[in-house]
This record gives C-alpha cells, sequence and structure tokens, in this order.
C-alpha cells in the first residue's frame, strides 16, 4: 500500500480565502446587518384540540418547556365530542417562535387541529379573589362595577368571581386592593373564535352541540 | 397546501401472518402483542429478560420471530436502531420495567436525534401497582416523553395488540422516530381471543406526500435561475428511499452535491458532482461550497448547528429550497424561502416535472471542481511514525467491498471513517449523529450484521473509549457467531476531547487520558472472538485480511498515533467557510 508523503492538510489558510458579506440573524432569516431590526415578541392565543387521553396536558407542557416557548397559560376542558378536549395556550414569543410552537404542537400525536386566534377572537378569565371583609359595603359595591359576583362572606373574607378579558381582570384586581388581598386564584385564559370562524382549522360542531339532553353539563352556572 | 395523505396502513407480510394465526389462536395480551408483531413482518428482536416483561417473552417462545438476548438494554436499543436503518424497516427492542426500561434510554434518545425508526416494548408492573413505587417501577412513558415520537400506555388486553401495531406503524411513517408501548404485567397476562387487526397510524397523523404546486413553481423557478445551486442531502433522502431521485436530480441538472453525516452514501464519494458532508469535520470542498452557494437546496435535514456551524454565517447569499416531511423543520433553524412540506422523492419528482431547464452552472461546477483540488483530503504517513488512523481506515475500505457496512463509536474514530472511507450506498454509513454516543458502534455492528445481505461485510470502527463503553456486547457476537470486523482506533485517549483540550483548553488534559487501557486483543480472545494487536504499518494488511477471512467476530486493536487529531474543523458556532486546516489555524 502506497503512504502519501505531504505534510497535512493543504490549502488557502483562512484568511486567505474569500468571504461573503451576507449575514442571517437568529431565525436564520437572510439580513442587511445595517437596516435589520429585531423581532419583538408578541403575545398569542393558540387553540389546540386534543384527544383526552391520560398524559396528553403533560405532552403538552413538556413540549412547551422543553422547547423553551414562553408560555403565560394554559387552560383544559372538555368539548362537544366525547373524548376530545381543548387546550388554550397563551404564548409570548416571535412570530417565528409562534409558528414553531404551533407546528410542534400539531406534531403530538394526540392533537387534531391546533390553530392562532385572531385579535377580535372571544376571550375569557375567570378570577377569585379573596380580600379582607372589614368594609362589605365597598367591596360590594367593587364586585358590581366588574359585574361580579360575592361567591362567600364571613366577617372576616370576602369571595368575590370577577370574570373578563385579561384587561379587565388586571383593571379589577387593582381595584381590590384597597382593601387588602388574601388569596388570588386565576384560571388563565380561554377563547373561542368569533362567528362562524372555526376555532381550530377544519373543526366543526360535534353531535352533542346540538343535541338538548346533553346541555345541562355544559351549563356550571346553576 | 394539498390534501393530507389519510393514515397509511403499514407494510405487512401477510403470507406469513396469515399462517401463524391459522395456527395458534391469541389467548392473552402478550400472544396479542407479539402477534401484532408477526403481522407487521418483524422477523428480528433484541432484548433482555426480566420480571415485568416475562409474559410477552413466554409468548415469543412460540413465535417465528428471531430474539437476541443482548448483554445490556442500551446495546439492544442500539442494535434495533441500527438493525432498522440498514434494512429500512422499524427495529424492534424489549426491556423489562425499571433499570430495563431506564437501560433503554440512551439507545431511544439517540434513534429519536436521528429520526431512525425503533419499537420498544418496555414491562411495566401491574396496573393496579402503577404509582406505589412497587418493585423495578418506574414512569417509563414519563421518561421517555421527550425522547420518542410518541409513546403508550398499554391498558387493555384486548386492543393490546392494535396498540403495538399502531405503535410500529407510527414509528416508520412520515417522519420516522422511535416509538415505545409500556406494557402493565396484568394486561400482558389478561384474557383476550382478540386478534390485532392490521397496524394502520393513529387517525390524528397526517402527512404530506406531495408539496404544494405552487411552492414548487416558485422553487423551481428559482433553481432553473440560480447560479450557484447546491444540493445538500440529508438523511431523509435515505429514509424516504429516494437516494435514486436524488442522485438524478443532481446528474441531470448538474448541481453539485453535499451531504449531512446521515447522509453519506446518498451520492456515491468518487462521483464527481459529490462534495462529500459538510459542517464541523467536512471536507473543506463541501464547506467553501455551501458557503458561496446562491441557491440551496436542502432535502430531509433539519440543519442542526454541527453542520451550519453560526447560523449567521451559514450559507449566507443563498435563497433556501427546503423540502422536508416535518413541516416544524422548515424555518426552525434556518428560514426557507422556498418551503416545500413532502416526501423527499416525490418532491423532487415533482420539482422535475415542473423545471422547463437545468440551471447553468457550468462555472459553478468548475469553482466546486477547483475547490476539491484546493482542500485535498490528503494526509502524512511517513514510515518512521506511529500508525496513522486515516491509513487503517482506507486499507479497511479496500479490503472490503462496496457494500460493505460501517458502524462507528463516537469521536475522532467517527470522524476519520467518515472522512477516509469512500462509500458509495445508503444504508453502509451507520452512525451515531445528533446524540452522539459514544458506545454506539458494536451493538450497531450487531444490529445491522443481522439485517445486512450475507455478502456484505460489517466493520465497526471504533475508539478504545468507546469500545469500552459497550464491549460487553462481544458475548453477543460471539455467541450468535455474527460475523462482524471491530476495529480499534486505538489511541489511548478519549481522543476528540484530547484534541479540544489542546485547541480551547491550553493543552490541560483533563481526565482525557487513560493510564491503562486493557489489551483488546486477549479481551476479545477471552470473550471467544478473535483478536489482533497491530502496530506497525506492514501489519495492518495482514491483520485485516485475517479479521475478515474470520467467520466470525473479530477485533483489532490498532495503537494508532496518539497525537493525530481530525481536520479540517469548523469551531462551534464558527463560520464554515473559515475552516481550520490544523490546530494553529483555530
Ligand atoms: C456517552 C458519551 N459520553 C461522553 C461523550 C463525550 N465525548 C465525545 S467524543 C469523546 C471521546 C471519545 O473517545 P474514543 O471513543 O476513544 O474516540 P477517539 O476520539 O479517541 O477516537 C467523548 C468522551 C460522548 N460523546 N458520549
Amino acid at each position: 500500500m502506497t503512504q502519501q508523503q505531504q505534510q497535512g492538510l493543504q490549502g488557502p489558510t483562512p484568511d486567505d480565502r474569500p468571504h461573503p458579506t451576507g449575514r442571517r440573524n437568529s431565525h436564520g432569516e437572510r439580513i442587511d446587518p445595517d437596516t435589520e431590526a429585531e423581532q419583538h415578541p408578541r403575545t398569542a392565543v393558540i387553540s389546540a384540540l386534543v384527544e383526552n387521553e391520560p398524559g396528553v396536558l403533560s405532552r403538552v407542557s413538556g413540549l412547551f418547556s422543553r422547547r423553551q416557548f414562553n408560555i403565560e397559560s394554559l387552560t383544559v376542558g372538555p368539548t362537544t365530542v366525547d373524548g376530545h378536549a381543548r387546550i388554550t395556550l397563551v404564548v409570548e414569543e416571535t412570530d417565528a417562535g409562534i409558528d414553531q410552537a404551533k407546528k410542534q404542537l400539531k406534531k403530538l400525536t394526540p392533537a387534531i387541529a391546533v390553530g392562532e386566534l385572531g385579535t377580535n377572537a372571544v376571550r375569557a378569565e375567570l378570577v377569585l379573589l379573596k380580600v379582607r371583609g372589614e368594609e362589605p359595603d365597598k367591596v360590594h359595591a367593587i364586585t358590581q362595577m366588574y359585574e361580579g359576583q360575592t361567591l362567600d362572606a364571613g366577617p372576616r373574607t370576602i369571595t368575590v368571581q370577577i370574570t373578563g378579558d385579561q384587561r379587565k381582570i388586571d383593571d379589577a384586581i387593582d381595584a381590590f386592593r384597597q382593601f387588602g388581598i388574601i388569596e388570588i386564584a386565576r384560571t388563565g385564559q380561554t377563547a373561542l373564535a368569533r362567528g362562524d370562524t372555526p376555532t381550530t382549522p377544519g373543526e366543526s360542531p360535534g353531535e352533542s352541540a346540538t343535541a338538548t339532553d346533553d346541555n345541562q353539563t355544559l351549563n356550571y352556572d346553576d | 397546501m394539498s390534501e393530507p395523505e389519510p393514515a397509511t396502513q403499514a407494510d405487512s407480510d401477510t403470507d406469513e401472518a396469515d399462517e401463524s394465526t391459522e395456527t395458534t389462536p391469541v389467548a392473552n395480551g402478550s400472544q396479542s402483542v407479539i402477534r401484532a408483531l408477526e403481522n407487521a413482518g418483524v422477523e428480528t428482536v433484541f432484548g433482555v429478560q426480566g420480571g415485568a416483561i416475562m409474559p410477552v417473552y413466554d409468548a415469543l417462545y412460540d413465535s417465528s420471530i428471531h430474539h437476541i438476548t443482548m448483554a445490556h438494554e442500551q446495546g439492544a436499543a442500539h442494535a434495533a436502531d441500527a438493525y432498522g436503518v440498514v434494512k429500512g424497516t422499524p427495529g424492534v427492542c424489549f426491556a423489562t420495567s425499571g433499570p430495563g426500561a431506564t437501560n433503554l434510554v440512551t439507545g431511544i434518545a439517540d434513534a429519536n436525534m436521528d429520526s431512525d425508526a425503533m419499537l420498544a416494548l418496555t414491562g411495566q408492573v401491574p396496573s393496579g401497582m402503577v404509582g406505589s413505587d412497587a418493585f423495578q417501577e418506574t414512569d417509563t412513558t414519563g421518561v421517555t416523553m421527550p425522547i420518542t415520537k410518541h409513546n403508550y400506555f398499554a391498558g387493555d388486553a384486548d386492543t393490546v395488540g392494535d396498540t403495538v401495531g399502531e405503535a410500529f406503524a407510527l414509528a416508520g411513517t412520515g417522519r420516522p422516530g422511535p416509538t415505545l408501548v409500556d406494557l402493565p404485567k396484568d394486561i400482558t397476562m389478561g384474557d383476550t381471543s382478540r386478534e390485532p387487526g392490521p397496524a394502520k397510524t393513529p387517525d390524528t397523523h397526517v402527512h404530506h406526500v406531495e408539496a404544494d404546486t405552487e411552492d414548487v413553481e416558485a422553487a423551481a423557478r428559482a433553481i432553473e435561475r440560480a447560479e450557484k445551486p447546491l444540493l445538500l442531502f440529508g438523511g431523509g433522502v435515505i429514509k424516504a428511499d429516494a437516494t435514486d431521485v436524488a442522485r438524478g436530480f443532481a446528474i441531470d441538472n448538474g448541481i453539485p452535491v453535499v451531504e449531512t453525516m446521515p447522509a453519506i452514501g446518498t451520492m456515491p464519494d468518487d462521483h464527481e458532482l459529490c462534495l462529500e458532508w459538510a459542517g464541523m469535520h467536512g471536507t473543506g470542498y463541501a464547506n467553501m461550497a455551501v458557503t458561496h452557494t446562491d441557491l440551496l437546496i436542502a432535502v430531509g435535514c433539519r440543519f442542526d448547528d454541527r453542520l451550519t456551524g453560526g447560523v449567521d454565517s451559514f450559507a449566507p447569499e443563498a435563497e433556501v429550497v427546503h423540502v422536508d416531511i416535518d413541516p416544524a423543520e422548515i424555518s426552525k433553524n434556518v428560514y426557507a424561502d422556498y418551503p416545500l412540506v413532502g416526501d423527499a422523492g416525490t418532491v423532487l419528482d415533482q420539482l422535475t416535472e415542473e423545471m422547463d431547464r437545468a440551471p447553468d452552472a457550468r462555472e459553478w461546477r468548475e469553482q466546486c471542481t477547483t475547490w476539491k483540488t484546493e482542500y485535498p483530503m490528503d494526509y502524512a504517513a511517513p514510515d518512521d511514525e506511529p500508525l496513522k488512523p486515516q491509513f487503517v481506515v482506507e486499507a479497511l475500505d479496500e479490503a472490503t467491498s462496496d457494500r460493505a457496512i460501517v458502524t462507528t463509536g463516537v469521536g475522532q474514530h467517527q470522524m476519520w471513517a467518515a472522512q477516509y472511507w469512500r462509500f458509495k450506498h445508503p444504508r453502509t454509513w451507520v452512525s451515531s449523529h445528533g446524540l452522539g454516543t459514544m458506545g454506539y458502534g458494536l451493538p450497531a455492528a450487531i444490529g445491522a450484521r443481522l439485517a445486512a445481505d450475507d455478502d456484505q461485510e460489517v466493520v465497526c470502527i471504533d475508539g478504545d473509549g468507546s469500545f469500552l463503553m459497550t464491549l460487553q456486547e462481544l458475548s453477543v457476537a460471539v455467541r450468535e457467531n455474527l460475523d462482524i470486523t471491530v476495529a480499534v482506533l486505538n489511541n489511548e485517549y478519549i481522543g476528540m476531547v484530547r484534541q479540544w483540550q489542546d485547541a480551547f483548553f491550553e493543552g490541560r488534559r483533563m481526565a482525557a487520558g487513560y493510564d491503562w487501557c486493557p489489551e483488546f486483543d486477549k479481551l476479545a480472545e477471552a470473550f471467544g472472538a478473535r483478536g489482533w494487536a497491530v502496530e506497525d504499518y506492514d501489519e495492518v494488511a495482514d491483520a485485516i485480511e485475517e479479521a475478515l477471512a474470520y467467520d466470525g467476530p473479530s477485533v483489532i486493536d490498532f495503537h494508532i498515533d496518539p497525537a493525530a487529531n481530525v481536520y479540517p474543523m469548523v469551531p462551534s458556532g464558527g463560520a464554515n467557510g473559515k475552516f481550520a486546516l490544523s490546530e494553529e489555524q483555530l
């Protein structure tokens, strides 16, 4: 067998080679470094229709944590279709990050459909506030102002419920601070697309959505 | 977007399945599990026995499926992975609950990173005891959730066979990957007479085969007008069995090709259009081409950081056409100007159909050829110096056929094997790319041997450190009389670490050297294999010839130059075009 006698690898050194001037940003997009502006995160509401099997929530939350997607809230509950659940996620990411989050979510085997909700979507959150009970009349007045309900009232504490969009909830919490808030529990946002638009692509109402005898299970307010 | 392809039915060897169906009806969950594997055409499985999986093994007693008992479950997972890579159908491994399952974890993670189709079946404590910290209980689905394509906890003896069939089908469909079914003992022992139905992927699984026609049109126009087009083949080309289509596309259009490491063998290394593989230790010419192309046509790759180097300087002048079956890979690491979601072969055919002419790339091809001569992969191997690893790799390559299969550990030896072996065919390079698992080589050689044709030699090019991690699997190779040749490129260092310490840690060689290394040739003999130790150039050819001629496992301990380093090198996060040819250039 012949042995080559050169000394190591040959060729122009790194400094002697031509180098292109182009650049990519951290998303791998080609950019003009002089004019390129940083991509800023925005808040997006993502709805995922999933098969409601054991472990599905941990698949979703595990995905978001291991891929380092910033998540503000996650809510989950059954839908009109037996065995399906809707997961609503509020994420804070750049456009590229939101795109990735949706695609990775759709890749999970139990995921049936994934959609991002537009700014006009119907959104709501519920908060329970336990405040000091020294000024019941004032507490009542503020509760009414935010169209809330008093769920529990005692000599030392009053617990109220407020629903609405995130802004309203934030305002309400501020307003209740004067009484001294003892505890808060927030559900996180849940949302549906407005009007005829399906919330996730291709989604159509399940049978029980029109069946009257199922209605009471959808009505928690009795 | 075109209509998503409905869930596909896994290929199954129905003739064989029908025969066995007639002979023994299913009586319990375990038999249903094994029946599902038989229906899916599984011939060989790898595993280790244990309490919670015993019922499944008991059902295997009556099956024609060949079981290879491995020395360690990690070995079972790697063997199954490599078996699948060579064969093109999912490999299957078994383990018991607890430590059996956790020992599989490295192998599953490895398969996941390389998108290798694999099915793992793990025993589990009886359902009623789950959550009680029972003996050998581990939350296996929890542990493996982030490293599987999907996993299942079997909850019903009647459907467990269908679940296993589904897991098998899912592993091999769309973008492949490992799946796992955790099998509680009461489920596998539970009575059922239900035969599993044909294996099918879950209803929620959809993947696009054809790319959107408008996207194809746009990409075709971009290719036609490109002046410096470059094809980047990824492992997806091999997984899609699209090697012939991909080669044809390159040749018909006169477009030079670079590969990712898992795609080694998609283009014959000696083809004039082939620039071999790009990235950290890729060829200088591949990295020059990637740096200067104006249109990168990437097929079935995920733009791993070992390929791209720093993304800021990756193919900085290029528009990117990205063909991939997984939409989540599009614009994940590198933005795709032309995203084409679909099956590699189908989309390349669509492009061919759509294109009116080949790009005018004559000058660019000449430039690529010039780079080949400017940055040759030569090495010095003077007689009076210790044995050079590159020389050993070339000698092994010369002594074997074109279709010989190479498996490796992880480290310098892996890179030399990838650089200096001349690959001609897909599925002949079997390595641990994404996870970089030392110890992959020997169990992978066992899996590859069982999947390969008889006339294909199987050579494991290993490092001393990597070999030490899984060498107990030699006992398996001896027991099963598997004809494999292990070539240890022994530098008595965990060499890649030593190289980095010299380059980036001022030569402070902390925990990189072995003060003492076993004599691998004697160790091989102790296992019942054949062993050789080689120090000099003039012993190389004879030892290789004898080892290859021996019909059984053999180990050649090549004492190579401990100072040998792997170059070219793009340091982590660096620009591919600034690859260093020696340590001084880093
Ligand atoms: C399981 C595992 N542990 C640690 C590492 C880190 N590592 C990468 S390469 C390397 C050295 C490998 O040594 P050896 O197998 O002897 O190969 P060589 O580089 O000397 O050819 C090490 C420790 C790894 N890749 N895998």
